[in-house]
């Protein structure tokens, strides 16, 4: 239970409702308890002495108590529930807003699927823990303590029977629990796993019918399915031998209170009605027990997901802001990087090795590479999505991690590979950077992209929505929306990774031309000749390191690679045409 | 793809009105049940066994004290005691069994119910997938199918057992005292429906609200975290945080009113139980009183109205607890209630032998309204090559989706040699299509794995030489372990070129008679391009192939070039005839490849065409 007692801070703010349930719950099984000593009394003294009066005035009482006994059972469950619900929602949350502290790193390491379910499922399963914890769990044990009291003090030696009882019972609970809590856990990582199948599927749905791999993709998931189904199982049946073990042992209390109790009868030590209502109090610490079995069995699955939700809060960003912020960072747009090298991982092979080179403010740079050259890795370093490992990258002479976060983000606008858009409007989608952003001010972001035309197109123009994932954008549109969206954040340094692949050689010239004509700094990644040619500095990037650079002119003299590059492409004619 | 399907009014028909039947749902639950009958029907002679013996137990306690020790006769006492024990032996054994025969019964119930989900989202068409948020789809598949899950394997049987329970109570109260009986079952029977009639009707909108608000919640979860990136790029954290905060909110409301009066009937009932027992007690002390009844009798009645209560009352909370199941449920349904892609029954040959396409008068709109294609015909002779070019959203993306019969046509025929491809089914249509989609999307699992998902029988021999035509080989040797590398999710731990090498190895693998490339190739770095150009075109060698097309080395070598604008085929030839011709195409290929800016300039002054009929067929 320890990572679920961690979560207990927030139930901090829920302090009130967290103290007042379980008050009145203790408030409802006071009530509880005193009924069966209300019966005795009706037995013994109303009908024992043929005094209807006591029979009924004790009825009335009985009525009354148990009346009380409601309306502090109704505000205990109305108090767990609020609490319950504030702490569910409030977890949820803190793990939302942690997601959106964490850095690139930290979001590569736990997958996007497992946070999904952990922000849902997982939290599901915490809340309703709570509540039951501030419900069943006060309960059930202060049943079953106040009928061993109560039992205790109708009859004192038949209370003996008690500690014959409790032991076997808590030794047989102990047993069982022992087993399932680890099985269970087991359960969980298969609904996991499950899961995952699931998302997957949904994830590639255009492939697995491409293929036709239906029946393939459900013999995938049957073997999870029947996997989650034996595991289970062998769980739940572990779980149900708890119920009649007990059920036996108390049975056989009530037998034995029976036996030596009737016997006391029989020898006028004890009144029937004090036997009755001591087998009362020991059906009831029964149920007590029931509940606590069933809880717990809940609180396993609790268990698992209040660890996977503390992995989430524990994480810390790979990147931290800086403590003392560089004052007075007035950005003009110069970028150097000076003999940085750079890995995902620190066991891995570095995917940029000891790269150098300057962009003057306002010039327009462009990096050339193969696919996995460290292009994309390269331009990553700039806004902060991942830290150097060694060297620095400076822009205007400060050092990036010594620029506060949000004041970087600014600086810097990025369109990256793969162009993820929101559902919303097309307008809301462009300003995504800058929501307060005028209309006329989106238009121009837009038009510079060379996406105006085709968004007057679309039905509802810049109103119109954009499904999820933007299926209803050919890829295409969804890049020059995404460029627009980075011209429209007024950044001094724009970066354009790849932006324009999906886009024609046309309209990328005209891009290129819109992009010329702004005063920020533009750094460029391409893997098109045709998008770098007009720029004032091309580096061509090879297995992470910078093997030449230079304007187009002079590569085109100097550099064999670069040269290898420009005739592949324009022999297959894919595009120098436009430029 | 469907380029044109955005917009308010892109949504295909109007979301179908709810089911909201509980009595239907819980006879589809039911059919699920029914299917383990021999498991129900041991569970059922089981429980009425052990509820007997549970039974039997206060009715011979009962007796003992009027019997044995109200008259004080030990050697009674000793035989009622021995009755006793065998009785409770008997019940806790019966009871056990049934609980392992139950849990049995629950979960192949569950299993059965998230295959048939499972295979149900695989028939599914794509547009239901195009339409909806993942996130809540999920939310179906996950949390709506765990909350019937938690109530079968806890609950159905308790509700038996339950059931039963106060059945054999009512009876043997009846038996025992008709008038204490009654007094008895009324005031706990009767009371019991009227506070659970009050409730649970609050509890299902409840419940009801809150499965969904919890899909939307999901929905938003899952494109905020599937797009940090771009958040964190844009410093937007604020805003999604607003926009989560107000779902969160939403389902922290419905969550606590839907549980809160789900919560709150416990409390109710247990004063149900107080009220009846001292109602019993009450009424059977007068009886004692007047003589007609006697003190065992009350005190087993006590009993039997605790034993009573505790089925009544867990019959209550399983109710309210079903509520929540069962607005589950009805989600679930729902979505197994979709209407599945049409497909042939089987396919009396096998149909593609050749690659012969016909296009015949072919029309198709994605919402009904508004046409994507109209009245399109072509001829796809075997081993030809077709080039479609044409601006963003002419539809060229939707020829190939009606192809694989991703979406289906509005009017008119599409034949593979010879035979309406409706006639043949899709999985064996889809076999002999080879289709390198837009976004190369990769399963979590080795790259080997991948790679053979395009022939799941292929020996490792035949996937490295797949992945040597795709120019695949060399990248995937210089990964940490080779073939045997894990890919993440969505192949993260690789470039997107290499995802696309990926994706064409799988393709190369698969085939097909019929090849269509969409795009395939806009992502794969120059270099290895040429070497990708020549893999396709070997590839392409022999098979009919249709390629969206962007380079204008593939154009120029096309059998035929289909213009197409606006959803119809505007010319068609081949690149020399189509330059002749001067039209629409050679406009385009004009800007396109010979391109200078004054030509579209010029083209623009004149008002030939719109800006966005210029852009070009290198892109969709």
């Amino acid at each position: 239970m320890k990572a679920t007692r961690r979560l207990a801070s927030f139930l901090g703010p829920y302090r009130f409702w967290v103290i007042l349930a379980p008050l009145m719950m203790v408030v409802e099984v006071a009530m509880d308890l005193l009924q069966p000593r209300l019966i005795q009394r009706i037995i013994d003294d109303g009908i024992g002495n043929q005094d209807q009066g006591i029979v009924l005035r004790t009825g009335a009482l009985m009525i009354v108590l148990a009346l009380i006994g409601m309306v502090a059972g109704v505000f205990c469950g109305v108090f767990a529930i609020k609490a319950a619900q504030g702490f569910g929602a409030d977890l949820r949350w803190s793990l939302f807003s942690k997601i959106q502290t964490l850095s690139f790193g930290n979001l590569d390491r736990l997958e996007t699927g497992s946070l999904i379910t952990r922000l849902t499922t997982d939290v599901t399963q915490l809340t309703d823990a709570v509540a039951m914890m501030l419900r069943i769990m006060v309960r059930a044990p202060l049943l079953l303590v106040g009928s061993l009291i109560m039992g205790a003090i109708t009859s004192p030696k038949l209370a003996l029977i008690f500690f014959v009882l409790l032991p076997v019972i808590l030794t047989a609970i102990g047993f069982v629990f022992g087993k399932a809590f680890p099985l269970f856990k087991a359960v969980q990582a298969r609904l996991d796993r499950i899961n995952a199948v699931m998302q997957e599927n949904l994830a590639g749905v255009r492939v697995v019918k491409a293929f036709a791999r239906h029946e393939h993709e459900v013999r995938r998931f049957g073997k999870a399915n029947d996997d989650l189904r034996d595991t289970t199982l062998t769980a739940v049946k572990t779980i149900v031998t708890v119920m009649p073990v007990m059920m036996f042992t108390v049975n056989l209390g009530i037998v034995g209170a029976l036996y030596f109790g009737g016997r006391m009868v029989i020898d006028h030590n004890l009144e029937v009605g004090q036997l009755l209502a001591f087998i009362n109090y020991l059906t009831q610490s029964l149920f007590a027990l029931m509940m606590v079995s069933m809880v717990t069995v809940r609180f396993t699955r609790a268990e698992a997901s209040a660890e996977r939700v503390n992995e989430v809060l524990d994480s810390t960003p790979d990147i931290v802001q800086p403590v003392s912020p560089a004052r007075d960072f007035a950005p003009r747009g110069r970028v150097e990087f000076q003999n940085v090298t750079f890995r995902y991982d620190k066991d891995a092979e570095p995917v940029l090795k000891d790269v150098s080179f300057v962009a003057e403010a306002g010039s327009v740079l462009a990096i050339l590479g193969t696919t996995g050259s460290g292009k994309s890795s390269l331009i990553g370093l700039i806004p902060r999505f991942y830290d150097v490992d060694e060297g620095r990258i400076l822009i205007d002479d400060v050092d990036v991690r010594e620029i506060d976060e949000a004041k970087l983000r600014q600086t810097v606008a990025i369109a990256l590979q793969e162009s993820i858009l929101f559902s919303g409007t097309i307008r809301d989608n462009i300003r995504f950077g800058r929501p307060d952003a005028t209309d006329d001010e989106v238009i121009r972001a837009a038009r510079m992209a060379q996406a105006d035309s085709f968004i007057r197109d679309l039905d509802g123009g810049y109103d119109a929505t954009v499904g999820q994932r933007g299926v209803n954008l050919s890829g295409g549109q969804k890049q020059r929306l995404a460029i627009a969206r980075a011209l429209l954040n007024r950044a001094e340094i724009l970066i354009l990774d790849d932006s324009t692949s999906a886009v024609d050689v046309a309209t990328e010239g005209k891009i290129q031309e819109a992009l010329a004509t702004i005063q920020q700094t533009c750094i460029i990644v391409a893997q098109r000749i045709s998008a770098v040619v007009n720029a004032d500095r091309i580096l061509v990037l090879d297995d992470g390191r910078v093997i030449a650079e230079g304007t187009h002119e002079e590569l085109l003299e100097h550099s064999p690679v670069y040269q290898e590059i420009y005739e592949s492409q324009v022999e297959s004619g894919v595009a120098y045409g436009a430029a | 793809m469907a380029q044109h399907r955005g917009g308010p009014h892109a949504r295909f028909g109007a979301e179908k009105v709810r089911a909201r039947d509980t009595r239907a749902t819980v006879g589809r639950l039911w059919g699920y049940l029914r299917h383990q009958k021999l498991g129900l029907i041991a569970a059922g002679i089981l429980v009425v066994m052990s509820t007997a013996m549970q039974l039997a137990g206060p009715f011979l306690m009962g007796k003992a004290i009027d019997k044995a020790i109200i008259p004080g006769d030990m050697g009674m006492l000793a035989k009622f005691i021995f009755a006793m024990i065998g009785v409770y032996v008997g019940a806790s054994i019966l009871t056990w069994i049934q609980a392992v025969v139950m849990a049995g019964v629950a979960q192949r119930t569950v299993h059965s119910l998230r295959t048939d989900l499972f295979a149900k989202m695989q028939k599914l068409p794509l547009k239901f997938f195009d339409q909806r948020p993942h996130g809540d789809t999920m939310s179906r598949l996950t949390n709506d199918v765990e909350t019937i899950s938690q109530i079968l394997t806890e609950s159905t049987t308790q509700i038996i057992s339950s059931v039963l329970t106060a059945v054999g109570v009512v009876i043997l109260m009846l038996i025992l005292q008709p008038v204490l009986a009654l007094v008895s079952i009324v005031s706990l029977i009767g009371m019991s429906f009227g506070v659970n009639r009050f409730i649970s009707n609050r509890t299902r909108e409840g419940f009801r609200a809150q499965q969904k608000n919890l899909g939307t919640l999901n929905g938003i979860i899952e494109e905020t975290i599937t797009g940090q990136r771009v958040v964190k790029a844009y410093h937007q954290e604020a805003q999604k945080l607003d926009a989560f905060a107000d779902a969160n909110t939403e389902l922290r409301t419905a969550s606590t009113r839907a549980q809160t009066f789900a919560g709150i009937v416990g409390p109710i009932m247990n004063f149900v139980n107080n009220f009846a027992i001292a109602m019993t007690a009450g009424a059977g002390g007068a009886l004692v009183v007047m003589g007609s009844t006697s003190v065992g009798t009350v005190g087993a009645f006590l009993t039997y109205t605790r034993q009573m209560s505790q089925p009544v009352n867990q019959i209550a909370q399983l109710y309210n607890q079903l509520q929540s199941a069962l607005a589950g449920a009805e989600r679930v349904f729902e979505m197994l209630d979709e209407e599945p892609e049409i497909d042939a029954e089987a396919s009396d040959r096998v149909a593609i032998s050749r690659g012969d396409v016909i296009f015949d008068d072919v029309s198709f709109s994605y919402d009904g309204t508004k046409p994507i294609l109209s009245h399109v015909s072509l001829h796809a002779k075997p081993g030809q090559l077709v080039a479609l070019v044409g601006p963003t959203g002419a539809g060229k993306t939707t020829v190939v989706n009606l192809l694989t019969r991703f979406y289906e046509i509005d009017s008119g025929a599409i034949l593979i040699d010879g035979v309406d491809i409706r006639s043949i089914r899709k999985s064996e249509l889809r076999r002999e299509l080879g289709i390198v989609l837009q976004d190369s999307f990769l399963f979590a699992g080795p790259v080997m794995e991948n790679i053979r998902y395009g022939r799941l029988d292929a020996t490792d021999e035949e996937v490295h030489a797949a992945a040597r035509v795709a120019n695949a080989d060399a990248f995937i040797r210089h990964l940490p372990e080779g073939y045997d590398t894990e890919l993440t999710e969505r192949g993260g731990n690789i470039s997107q070129g290499q995802r696309q090498l990926l994706s064409i190895a799988r393709a190369v693998l698969a085939d097909p008679e019929i090849l269509i490339l969409d795009e395939a190739t806009s992502n794969v770095d120059t270099r290895t391009e040429k070497h990708i150009q020549q893999a396709m075109r070997r590839l392409m060698e022999g098979r009919t192939s249709f390629v969206i097309a962007h380079r204008l080395s593939t154009i120029r070598e096309a059998d035929q070039i289909l213009v197409i604008n606006h959803g119809e085929i505007v010319e068609r030839g081949t690149h020399a005839e189509l330059l002749e011709q001067g039209g629409f195409y050679a406009r385009l290929h004009n800007s396109q490849f010979k391109g200078g800016d004054e030509e579209i300039a010029k083209m623009e002054e004149q008002g030939q065409i719109k800006e966005q009929q210029l852009v070009a067929a290198r892109e969709e």
